[in-house]
């Protein structure tokens, strides 16, 4: 191709893209793609297929930071009543890392009423009355064993598989592995609710890909998303003004420079002020009807902050979006859990529920993988700071053993995976290791946990870190 | 593979049948050759076992022997082939080994594990024996190839030139024209103090017709502060830098500047890299180290710190000590050293035990904070210290806080010798201890022992953090410490303080350092003593092992990693990506040089020539090579897709502080300030909140502070100022040696509705209209935004855009007062304002 013909090239490209402004973006993509280019060369997000058919297609984490006490929700320990006051054998309590507790603290029963649900007949706490009406969609694994103890690292580990900091998050690697469907919304959406978490931003960071892979944080209050309003000031008009402006100096930047980057940033402009439109509409929810405000518990104080991301969760899968990454805090009961544990189940239980049966309702439920727990979980032993109030009582860290559930796409509900000991301290059958969970994640979405990979240092790095087996029984 | 089994146990069988003596060579050897050997061999030793050869299996592994001779159940290697633990069994894959088979191991060890010598294998020692020229082009000393000779002459300007031009010629493609004066002085601006040219600066240039205008516009930039400010920033990406401890709380360090400030002195005097390392990693060791060279070793403070309640102390260290290992590597030697903490490296040479021997440097030292006052700040501060004093002292008297603190001191030491006792206390200590580096030795060391600022130092810790006492049984001490924790607050409020700096010092009793098996710091391995990869040139026999005499060792003649890495760095500043690209790999997993000789003639110049980055900086900057045009070029595009053979320039998004640099010195706004502690400029409400509960706060600078320059925002590790991010600026958690370039709609939104990009906005439609007559306007903006003049579709665009606004805002008084209240015509430039700061063009180095 001589000079002449180059330029003429270029020119066309000029001009089909002015056109292809008129008919949106993707029709760039299209024309780059036909020219040779990659369509990700204009959108890195665009949808890709996982290694394998996958049965979920997006995924909601409902992350209860700080660690639920498994025992007084979802693993009834009757044995702890008989123990009651007693320390632990000498076996387990050599294995104990604690952050406050002594090893010889003694042994706190829960007060927690179980009973079965569903057809399936799984027990759940008196806490938990609306999660537990799921029991028939539930896989609840009651023998999640993770390594760390402390928030930070055990959260890192959660979405990273590791607890060097660093590394790209569950959200980010699915993200990459699947694209997003929707093309007016980020793929990756972060909500959250209660106090902020341990793990702060490096709970939805992309680590070493590239930032596009990033969780975008919808805000509880302001703009949805950071910088979607227009400053003060500026009117759709004077905004679409200057983003034409722009797009004309930046087509005639290219006409000269040849440079493809430059089509990218156009289209990225152009995906911006479609998410200026998008965005609202996504968080107006005045549009939910009476029963469904009703189920959520959108208008009762108590649910609505809880219930407002879920059915922002709702509706974001509804448009695409890949993962959603649901982060509530704290649920690090090492005092007075009997009181704060209620309040955050009083919070959360209704909602998280409803978010279940609608999903389910509008047949969602079968693509869209639900995942409910936290980063550890809590000791079979007390905590107790001040000694002169027993209401006081809580429970420290336990990696050893502690509950988790999923639900929806891949994943065969009513269910009890893994059992733990009598005492609640350790796995006795079907340890799932947190690489074991991430693994089976990532094989509902249709991916191969050792063969999704991102080279970085010399070395393919995945989620699962050199660990994980697909827990075979969770699967439907 | 059935077969193949079946035939094992059946010669196993078959020879315990022949003989109940069980015969290594006939018996054992088999068994090891085929199950331990692959993992298990002088190439690949796993754990540091070797199965190949006599004297190393008997020797062990990191954790000790494996086979303990006439002791089966002592030795390792039983328990690990009867074990049916995942992880732990060995062999890891394939099937376990039969009853038989561990009953022939069994019975050899029982019976003393004889292993004759070899007879006919050739002699181990050939195995290992040195090697005389590593295999690996990077480990090969360096040489400075003669530059190669080509044939368009003219295009030379200095030797990098002939290795560029030499390559293209022998692939048969031409090198890119020079781009244009307003190109090229903007190009060389950008990266050489990452602010864009100002107008005067453009004009000058044009009107500079000398042949040397060119190099005279380089060295005026390399002699500006901001200079030394852009080569800091890259080095602060190296260094994991970030103004807060990175992990739960995460807690400011409201001296973490200091350290920064102390990089950009160093670049600003070009100090030279070899002293610039040494100072870095053990300027605290130099023969009667100054405040200064003390500073400097901050760069291992940038390590994350765990203040969550209860953290492990020897948890917390051990994640410091393996981060401060993984960045000297990527920093220095270019080496993914991290695979090395849990097994020997499985493509460089790099074994566990070394990497061990690497942190055995780091683990001799301490963290300690130190008086680094700035200029000016000592005597004043001295001056009012008496008086100072006196009024804390009546303070504390008034409160009779002096004996609570004695009461506080002596419970947490007696929490501490006997855990368990209180669970008040217990809680007490484990709080406290996170919180206060080395709380346990400054307790135990008691007030008398104490220096006067270790002393300052626990008072404050108790002062904020009394320990439990309880509103029902304590309230009127309670009540005390609040009334005197707030007059105290107010009384340092009205003296002066000394600037804090974080630095390292030499323990005088180090801690033994331990191979941590798989990585895991409770699973303890050998004790391994200070030294460097043995297959690098060795320490000098006779000096100390300390860091001192690492960091000499990095800048040594003879270490060939350094200064191949870090001119490959700075090289990847000036055109985008290194000529090794994995810039962070220099292992045989990145990339090989595109441009071998040139990367070792740099190499060799740098060394040669006072390890001055400056001089490196210089010949890149002045050579053919970066001043070609960065158009895309149709016969490169299948040719040479990548850029990777230079035939032009490379058009580079800018960085993102730099790109809020460009958009504030633009409009006018930037406050040029060098150094100091970092800002906080406006942030959207709800950002911080994202930080664990609540410990987050962003109190928003007020005045000329909210102007500075990018790289002096406060970086909050767990919740980063989302512009920073935006642009991928690294999270700084770990080393980065190589920013990505992304292309994002958040970037898009970001730069249109940011409140500081639409400030800048309306600042540059204000700066033409009062600095440019009507009809240069247009020129000035373009000039402003872009260091150039508009072409003539540009110019009739932008007038037509003009217009256009000027009578819509005209039929819609209330929107143009709100954009700039002046004349609708005047409005109409905050919108072709923000269209320039919007462009592609601004935000790239072309």
């Amino acid at each position: 191709m001589n000079e002449k013909e180059f330029h003429d090239l270029l020119c066309r490209r000029r001009f089909l893209r002015e056109v292809a402004c008129g008919i949106g973006m993707m029709g760039l993509a299209d024309l780059l793609a036909a020219e040779g280019r990659t369509a990700d060369t204009a959108n890195p997000l665009a949808p890709k297929k996982p290694h394998f058919p996958g049965k979920a297609k997006n995924v909601i984490f409902m992350f209860m930071e700080g660690a639920p006490s498994q025992m007084d929700l979802y693993d009834p320990k009757p044995a702890l009543q008989k123990y009651a006051g007693q320390p632990l054998p000498e076996s387990m309590a050599s294995q104990l890392r604690l952050a406050f507790t002594k090893k010889d603290a003694r042994i706190l029963p829960s007060p927690r009423q179980f009973r079965p649900y569903g057809q399936s007949g799984i027990e759940f706490s008196d806490y938990i009355p609306h999660i537990a009406s799921c029991a028939d969609d539930i896989c609840l694994v009651r023998s999640m064993v993770t390594d760390a103890f402390n928030h930070h690292p055990g959260q890192a580990l959660l979405f990273t598989g590791s607890i060097q900091l660093g590394r790209p998050t569950m959200g980010a690697w699915v993200l990459y592995g699947l694209g997003s469907e929707s093309k007016n919304l980020p793929g990756f959406v972060v909500l959250s609710s209660g106090v902020g978490t341990s793990g702060g931003a490096s709970n939805f960071s992309c680590g070493f890909l590239p930032s596009h892979y990033q969780g975008t944080l919808f805000r509880n209050s302001g703009d949805p998303i950071l910088y979607l309003s227009n400053p003060p000031g500026v009117t759709p008009e004077v905004q679409r003004a200057a983003l034409d402006l722009a797009g004309d100096l930046n087509r005639e930047h290219m006409a000269e420079t040849g440079d493809p980057e430059i089509a990218s940033r156009i289209a990225n402009y152009e995906l911006a002020w479609r998410m200026q439109s998008a965005a609202p509409e996504l968080a107006d929810l005045s549009t939910e009807p009476q029963h469904i405000r009703e189920m959520y518990g959108l208008d009762d104080p108590k649910t609505r902050q809880f219930a407002t991301n879920c059915i922002l969760a709702r509706r974001l899968v509804e448009r695409g979006v890949r993962f959603v990454l649901m982060m509530d805090a704290s649920w690090d009961q090492h005092t007075y859990l009997n009181r704060d544990l209620k309040k955050n189940c009083d919070r959360t239980d209704k909602p998280a529920a409803a978010l279940i049966k609608d999903l389910k309702q509008r047949g969602l439920l079968d693509s869209t993988l639900v995942v409910w727990g936290g980063e550890f979980g809590r000791t079979p032993i007390v905590e107790i700071r001040n000694t002169a109030d027993p209401e006081n009582a809580g429970r420290d860290h336990h990696p050893l053993a502690y509950s988790m559930w999923l639900a929806g796409g891949g994943i065969r509900g009513g269910q009890v995976v893994g059992k733990t000991d009598e005492l609640g301290f350790s796995v006795a059958e079907d340890p799932v290791h947190v690489h074991d969970l991430q693994a089976t994640i990532l094989h509902c979405l249709g991916f191969d946990h050792t063969r999704l990979t991102f080279r970085h240092m010399g070395r393919d790095f995945r989620l699962t870190d050199v660990h994980g087996e697909v827990v075979k029984k969770m699967l439907a | 593979m059935r077969g193949w089994a079946g035939l094992v146990v059946w010669s196993v069988s078959a020879a315990l049948s022949a003989s109940a003596q069980v015969d290594f060579r006939r018996d054992v050897e088999p068994i090891l050759t085929r199950r331990c050997v692959p993992c298990h061999n002088a190439s690949l030793s796993q754990n540091g076992v070797r199965f190949d050869e006599r004297e190393a299996a008997l020797a062990g592994g990191y954790s000790g022997p494996v086979i303990v001779p006439g002791k089966p159940g002592e030795s390792k290697l039983i328990q690990r082939v009867t074990s049916t633990k995942k992880g732990f069994m060995m062999p890891p894959a394939g099937p376990p080994l039969s009853p038989a088979e561990i009953g022939v191991l069994r019975t050899w060890i029982e019976t003393g594990a004889s292993w004759p010598a070899q007879e006919n294998k050739a002699a181990p020692a050939a195995t290992h024996a040195p090697v005389a020229e590593p295999r690996h082009w990077a480990f090969r000393p360096i040489r400075r190839p003669e530059p190669p000779d080509v044939v368009l002459r003219s295009w030379v300007r200095n030797p990098i030139d002939r290795f560029i031009l030499n390559r293209l010629e022998r692939e048969g493609i031409q090198p890119s024209p020079e781009a244009p004066k307003p190109v090229l002085l903007r190009r060389v601006t950008l990266d050489l103090t990452g602010l864009p040219p100002t107008p005067e600066e453009v004009r000058a240039f044009l009107a500079d017709s000398r042949p040397d205008a060119y190099e005279r516009a380089v060295e005026r930039l390399l002699a500006s502060p901001h200079y030394a400010e852009q080569r800091a920033r890259a080095w602060l990406d190296v260094a994991r830098y970030g103004d807060s401890d990175g992990l739960e709380k995460d807690l400011v360090r409201p001296y973490a500047w200091r350290w920064r400030n102390w990089v950009i002195e160093a670049f600003h005097r070009d100090m030279p890299f070899d002293q610039f390392t040494i100072e870095q990693l053990a300027g605290d060791l130099l023969p009667g180290a100054t405040v200064e060279q003390r500073v400097a070793t901050g760069f291992h403070r940038n390590t994350l710190t765990n203040r969550e309640g209860g953290t492990d102390p020897a948890e917390s260290r051990f994640e410091q000590l393996v981060n401060r290992v993984n960045t000297t590597a990527t920093a220095w030697l270019g080496l993914t050293a991290g695979c090395a903490q849990c097994h020997d490296h499985k493509y460089d040479p790099l074994k566990q035990k070394e990497y061990y021997q690497l942190m055995a440097f780091f683990n001799r030292s301490e963290e300690v904070n130190i008086d680094a006052p700035m200029p000016g700040e000592f005597g004043e501060w001295m001056r009012r210290r008496p008086e100072y004093l006196a009024r804390r002292e009546a303070l504390i008297r008034e409160f009779d806080v002096e004996a609570l603190q004695e009461e506080w001191e002596e419970k947490i030491r007696q929490a501490m010798d006997n855990p368990g006792k209180d669970p008040d206390w217990d809680f007490a200590v484990a709080n406290n201890r996170p919180m206060l580096d080395r709380f346990e030795y400054l307790l135990r060391k008691g007030k008398k022992r104490r220096t006067e600022r270790e002393n300052e130092a626990v008072f404050y810790q108790f002062v904020n953090s009394p320990g439990p006492f309880k509103p029902d049984r304590d309230i009127d001490k309670l009540i005390c410490l609040r009334e005197f924790r707030r007059r105290l607050a107010a009384l340092d409020r009205e003296y002066p303080r000394l600037t804090q700096a974080m630095t390292m010092m030499e323990l005088e009793e180090p801690p033994q350092t331990y191979i941590a098996l798989k990585g895991d710091f409770r699973a303890r391995g050998l004790p391994v003593e200070p030294d460097v990869p043995a297959w690098l040139p060795p320490l000098p026999k006779d000096a100390p092992r300390n860091r001192l005499t690492l960091a000499r060792w990095l800048v040594s003649r003879e270490n060939p990693l350094t200064a191949r890495v870090v001119v490959n760095r700075i090289w990847q500043e000036f055109f985008g990506r290194g000529i090794v690209k994995t810039s962070e790999d220099f292992g045989a997993q990145g990339e090989p040089p595109t441009h071998p000789e040139l990367l070792d003639w740099l190499a060799s110049e740098f060394r040669d020539n006072g390890w001055s980055v400056k001089h490196i900086v210089r010949l890149i900057v002045t050579s053919s090579a970066y001043r070609q045009s960065s158009h895309v070029r149709r016969d490169l595009l299948e040719k040479d897709p990548e850029n990777t053979l230079l035939a032009r320039q490379s058009r580079l998004r800018l960085q993102a502080e730099n790109i809020r640099d460009a958009a504030l010195a633009a409009a006018g706004l930037l406050n040029t300030a060098i150094g100091g502690p970092s800002v906080r400029p406006p942030q959207p409400a709800g950002v911080a909140e994202l930080g664990y509960a609540g410990s987050v706060k962003w109190v928003e600078d007020k005045g000329p502070a909210r102007y500075r320059r990018g790289m002096y925002i406060l970086f909050q590790r767990t919740a980063p100022y989302p512009m920073l991010m935006n642009f991928d600026a690294p999270d700084s958690f770990t080393s980065c040696a190589r920013r990505r370039r992304s292309n994002s709609p958040l970037q898009a939104l970001n730069l249109l509705n940011d409140p500081v990009f639409h400030e800048a906005a309306q600042a540059l439609a204000l700066r033409v209209l009062r600095e440019a007559p009507p009809e240069a306007r247009i020129d000035h903006a373009f000039l402003l935004a872009l260091g150039r003049l508009p072409n003539g579709r540009e110019r009739q665009r932008l007038e037509q855009f003009l217009s256009g606004q000027s009578a819509a805002l005209a039929a819609s008084p209330e929107t143009a007062r709100k954009l700039l209240p002046l004349a609708p015509g005047d409005a109409a430039w905050v919108g072709a304002a923000k269209a320039l700061l919007n462009l592609e063009e601004f935000i790239t180095r072309e």
